[in-house]
């Protein structure tokens, strides 16, 4: 498999269709992969694949310069769909090499995206590394954590997120690691004018993490990425999941599946989005 | 909490809402003076960080916001994608455990003067009844 991967990113690199292929390499750690870009033929000498290729290199692509060849899972694949749609890069600038995979693991576990897969062989891709596997669907319910939550009572929920978030240190690793978010300038970055105040303590970051989910909805395609980048673990997982699941429910749209459909919050439906339910 | 008067941010579009605010005032029409309007150019220019920047102002209890009937907006289709995301804001704001009625949402056209009056006369008392926002100040 990895010698076939080689194989194609050299390929792609000889023959000038790319300038670049975003791949992975062995990290600084045991069970580490970290992400590796080929500029040249003989960078692709480092490239691996193993069970530890758990980051999502969907990020880089609309950082990257030129056309890129992009080595992509089913769920990264997912996130370049999104990112495609937003019209944040060009189908025709990105070579699509996609893997088919049955799970990575964190620290020798089974990642927990994994037990929902339902894209075990890329959506779309132009060159297929690896036999098709067949996608099956999961026995386990994909909104175990949001439906716990939402049987608290109001109270209880505000103290479960002032509890959960009030460890949040704001470094905005969620921020930087997730491929849906590709502004220049960031509402919390932004001083004039100024939208939540800067200073660590449990409102600000709930305001905060209340907006980062809210920009998830409907982009969100459930990576995990924010999760694993969170220096205080906090399950970051469940908002965005939320914001997904009422997508879903409210508007019947489920991120990162067509290329050709309008992301949920950029569209609407006269007749079926709900209204009488909560406008007066 | 008998003699409690919330404050209340009112986002009103500039062509519906605006002008049955403006309506309800020129028909002499009386409803509890706790909202303080601030108006924007359609419902679809409400940025869900308006809602909670709001909330960081000192004293507010509440928000409501009004725009055109769906089928009347100015800009044809600006409500349209306004109800969606105050749907999602509306099931945000409940999952993080903020009261339901904190903030409210409305259709309010520039002839009905007097359905202004009857939305902040029951936003105003819902929000009474839930007492002075607290989180986040």
């Amino acid at each position: 498999m990895i010698e076939d991967l080689k194989e194609k990113a050299k390929e792609l690199l000889t023959s000038k269709k790319v300038d670049v292929v975003i791949g992975y390499e062995a990290g600084t750690y045991k069970d580490y992969a970290s992400p590796s870009f080929a500029k040249t033929a003989k960078d692709v000498d480092r490239f691996v694949w193993n069970k530890n290729c758990v980051n999502n290199l969907a990020i880089y692509i609309t950082k990257a310069k030129g056309k890129v060849g992009i080595i992509a899972k089913g769920c990264d694949v997912k996130s370049i769909i999104g990112i495609i749609q937003e019209n944040q890069i060009n189908r025709e600038d990105v070579v699509i090499i996609g893997i088919a995979c049955d799970g990575v693991e964190i620290d020798g576990e089974k990642a927990d995206k994994c037990n929902f897969c339902d894209v075990h062989t890329p959506k779309i891709y132009d060159i297929l590394i690896g036999d098709k596997i067949e996608s099956k669907e999961s026995s386990q319910d994909k909104y175990k954590e949001v439906a716990e939550i939402e049987n608290k009572s109001p109270e209880e929920r505000w103290k479960y997120w002032k509890d959960t978030l009030s460890k949040c240190i704001r470094c905005y690793a969620c921020r930087q690691v997730c491929p849906l978010c590709y502004c220049d300038k960031c509402f919390v970055d932004t001083t004039v004018p100024q939208w939540i105040p800067m200073s660590v303590n449990e409102d600000n970051n709930m305001m905060f993490h209340m907006i980062r989910a809210y920009h998830m909805a409907s982009r969100c395609i459930g990576c995990g990425e924010c999760q694993r980048a969170c220096p205080m673990n906090i399950p970051l997982n469940i908002l965005s999941k939320k914001m997904t699941k009422e997508v879903e429910e409210m508007f019947g749209y489920t991120p990162g599946v067509d290329i050709e459909a309008k992301p949920a919050i950029q569209d609407f439906n006269k007749k079926e989005d709900p209204d009488k339910e909560f406008i007066m | 909490m008998a003699d409690f008067e919330p404050k209340i941010v009112g986002i009103l579009c500039n062509w519906c809402s605006y002008a049955g605010a403006d309506l309800a005032g020129t028909s002499r029409l009386k409803y509890p003076e706790n909202i303080r309007i601030i108006k924007v150019p359609c419902s679809g220019r409400v940025n869900p960080l308006f809602i909670i920047k709001c909330f960081q102002q000192e004293g507010i209890d509440g928000v409501l916001v009004s725009g055109c009937h769906p089928g009347d907006c100015h800009y044809t289709t600006g409500n349209y994608y306004a109800r969606r995301k105050f749907a999602l804001m509306n099931k945000m704001l409940d999952f993080m455990g903020i009261e339901k009625g904190r903030v409210q949402f409305s259709w309010v056209s520039g002839g009905e003067g007097a359905k202004w009056a009857k939305v902040v006369e029951k936003v105003v008392a819902d929000i009474k009844k839930l007492g002075p926002f607290t989180k986040f100040k």
